[in-house]
């Protein structure tokens, strides 16, 4: 039996279970893509490279699957990076297959050549050049077993064109060659007893959990450990979803648009157990200030996340499920009635607040509303800027990998793909893109993708008429020049934009025609609709940490 | 601030050299020296690291090392039985007459001369960091021409009962 290397690829990718493929095709990946015209996978043609990754990405992060997506050498290979570089962040795993030159042209400045294993080494967990087609099938074994395994993260391999086409005979021997690769699972276990030793003698113990938590899909576990030992938990913005902020317990996010309860129970703790977050300085603002009076637990998969930024008393390396289902069994109930008294004391003292302004649309209201249409169900996803931090303060979140954003990297033009391949993986779901002006055009192209797939995604364009996040920093910290951060008068008419692309736009200017406008999009559902709501343009994220200051120093800009 | 010595196995296959030297510079971490060759199996290569930083960093150098994933194993000599070397090979100038000092000097210092013309000799020297340093020192108010070093190599002593 003979294979080319084309074959060899689609054959390992169906091995994996791979049922979506994202990408564009180009002159070094014609080859394969002929392969793909009868791959038994769908093959979602994207309008812009960055939009493939950022697809494979939402896809990985809605459904927990590895992620795919292929684009040609050179100028396709570059436009994943950014992709690449966001997934890499925040721990997603996806695959990146690109097109290479020949194998005897590399290194020649070859037409579309690019050193892509080289400009991406920094950004990828690992990468590969294939050099010939025999290895091909263990290779994209390790890099789905490396990507989806440990910390997770983007691995990307990069096929010469010759590779594809070269003809191998045979079975040939797939079996993985990691020595290098151990990630680390159990926790030791004298450490996970002194962890619930602590966890025992807290008086005032907070939990501060990160997207670990979802990648090792703990939820459960974490849940009846806070219940079981009675102790409120805090999310950072990729942990949002694994516990819900329903229950009391919760104290939603922390850090610089954290809520002031979750920042003062931090720096108000004895203890601070730690799981599957890595103290970000967006989450800790000033080290010195952040749980300044607790013994710290660290919990996490990468023990080269522990001990990076703060110091701990007591590090867990390994699968945060298992070790938080062990400590479910060691800790005990305790009543803690003071500190959960000063908990609730503080939420009603420093709730999440905004004001109303007459007929004018307040992203915030229009974040609860989607919240109330969509029961809490929906799985939302944003991009970045004000808006991002109103999805993550006004939706209420209470299931994993139901809040899908780009932390770590911050990438404007994440959200719209992303949502994209979060649809196509959760066909079941209702999909909510939370975006805005300045986000969506970075990767509007991908609307023809949406529409062309009749994707019924829900687009709530949270339209200021400005790079808002950029222009409150201006307001606050630059005396109010601001500089290159106005939008409004060149933007184009989005809803008619979406007209173009297939979709439905629906205009919202006063906030009686919020809710209206959320009803009827819902009752779409042959393709995307856009809602373009011209919110008040210059309405401010609060409370904020302003950089460098401790967690506690936060101003609600009502006061 | 200490110098470390820490030593990694890794796999032999391209790009893992630029991998490492990539982490070092992306993290800021200041490496003194740096030298990677074939092991007893040709699969693997040792790499020796010679770090300056205090306990924290090593710490991170060790652990982000680990994580490579053609990394196989990753040892920190600080507190290890272990020999160490560093190789040198330096152009020295000699001058009518002087040439007889600097051969006693490379007498004992164990060294070897390893080129020969009429105004310079080349000297092949290996052993601790500290006596190429003082070897160096000495041959200094000759005129040292050229020198290149290998950085430092080491490997653990047998453990003995
Ligand atoms: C690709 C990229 N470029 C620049 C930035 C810097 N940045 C952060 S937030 C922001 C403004 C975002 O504006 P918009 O998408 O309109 O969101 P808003 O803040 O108005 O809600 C900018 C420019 C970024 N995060 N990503
Ligand atoms: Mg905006």
């Amino acid at each position: 039996m003979v294979r080319t290397g084309a074959k060899i690829l689609v054959e390992s990718l169906v091995e994996q279970g791979v049922e979506h493929v994202f990408g564009l095709p180009g002159g070094a990946v014609i080859a394969l893509f002929d392969e793909l015209y009868e791959a038994p996978f769908k093959i979602v043609l994207v309008r812009h490279e960055q939009g493939a990754g950022h697809m494979a990405d939402g896809y990985a992060r809605a459904t927990g699957k590895v992620g795919v997506c292929i684009a040609t050498s050179g100028p396709g290979a570059t436009n994943l990076v950014t992709a690449i570089a966001t997934a890499y962040m925040d721990s997603i795993p996806i695959v990146a297959i690109t097109g290479q030159v020949k194998t005897h042209l590399i290194g020649n400045d070859a037409f579309q050549e690019a050193d892509v294993t080289g400009i991406t080494r920094p950004a990828t967990k690992h990468n590969y050049l294939v050099k010939d087609a025999r290895e091909l099938g263990r290779i994209v074994r390790e890099a789905f077993h490396v990507a989806s395994t440990g910390r997770p993260g983007p691995v990307l391999i990069d096929l010469p064109g010759d590779v594809t086409a070269q003809e191998v005979e045979g079975e040939i021997d797939t079996a993985m060659q990691l020595p290098g690769y151990r990630p680390s699972a159990g926790g030791h276990v004298r450490q996970i007893q002194k962890a619930a030793e602590a966890i025992n003698d807290s008086e005032r113990p907070v939990l501060y959990v990160g997207g670990g938590v979802i990648t090792s899909n703990a939820s459960d576990e974490l849940r009846e450990l806070a219940r079981k030992a009675n102790t409120p938990v805090t999310t950072t913005l990729m942990g949002l979803g694994t516990f819900p902020e329903t229950e009391s317990l919760s104290l939603g996010m922390l850090g610089m648009h954290g809520t002031v309860y979750a920042n003062y129970a931090v720096t108000n703790c004895d203890l601070l157990i730690a799981v599957g977050a890595r103290f970000d300085d967006r989450v800790t603002g000033k080290l010195d200030g952040f749980a300044p009076h607790a013994r710290i637990i660290h919990v996490d998969i990468d023990p080269a996340s522990i001990g990076k930024n703060i110091e701990v008393e007591i590090p867990v390396v390994g699968d945060a499920k298992k070790i938080l289902g062990d400590l479910v069994g060691l800790v005990e109930h305790r009543q803690r009635e003071e500190w959960l008294g000063q908990i609730e004391k503080w939420k009603r003292d420093f709730p999440l607040s905004y004001g109303l302004d007459g007929d004018v649309v307040k992203p915030q209201a229009v974040i609860e509303e989607i919240y109330k249409v969509t029961d809490g169900k929906a799985l939302i996803c944003t991009d970045v800027g004000q808006h991002q931090m109103w999805a993550a303060q006004y939706y209420l979140y209470t299931e994993p990998r139901t809040m899908l954003t780009s932390g770590g990297l911050g990438t404007m033009g994440f959200g719209l793909p992303a949502s994209i391949g979060a649809q196509f993986g959760r066909s079941d779901k209702l999909v909510f893109l939370i975006t805005s002006d300045g986000s969506l055009q970075m990767n509007i192209q991908e609307m023809c993708t949406a529409a062309g797939n009749k994707l019924p995604i829900k687009i709530a364009l949270l339209n200021n008429g400005y790079l808002g996040m950029v222009r409150q920093w201006q307001e606050l910290f630059f005396n109010r020049r601001y500089s290159h951060t106005y939008l409004g008068d060149k933007n184009p008419d989005f809803g008619k934009l979406a007209e173009a692309y297939g979709a439905t736009g629906i205009l919202v200017e006063r906030m009686d025609q919020v809710r209206p406008a959320l009803e009827r999009a819902m009752e779409i559902d042959d393709g995307p609709v856009l809602m373009d709501f011209h919110t008040a343009p210059e309405e401010n994220v609060f409370p904020m940490v302003p950089t460098g200051h401790a967690i506690d120093r936060m101003f609600s800009g009502l006061a | 601030m200490q110098k470390h010595i820490i030593s990694a196995l890794v796999v032999n296959r391209p790009g893992v050299l630029a991998h490492a030297a990539g982490l070092f510079s992306a993290r800021g971490f200041n490496i003194d020296s740096l030298a990677v060759g074939e092991t007893e199996q040709p699969e693997f290569s040792r790499m020796t690291i010679v770090i300056a930083g205090d306990e924290a960093i090593l710490e991170q150098v060790r652990k982000q090392l680990d994580k490579l994933i053609d990394v196989v194993k990753v040892q920190d000599y600080s507190n290890v039985p272990h020999v160490e070397r560093d190789l040198a090979l330096i152009r020295v100038h000699t001058s009518v007459g002087r040439r007889s000092e600097i051969l006693e000097l490379v007498d004992i210092f164990r060294g070897r001369i390893v080129d020969v013309s009429r105004n310079d000799v080349m000297i092949e020297l290996s052993g601790t960091e500290e006596k190429i340093e003082a070897m160096l020192d000495l041959l200094r108010p000759y005129g040292v021409r050229e020198m290149v070093r290998t950085g430092r190599i080491a490997l653990t002593r047998s453990a003995r009962e």
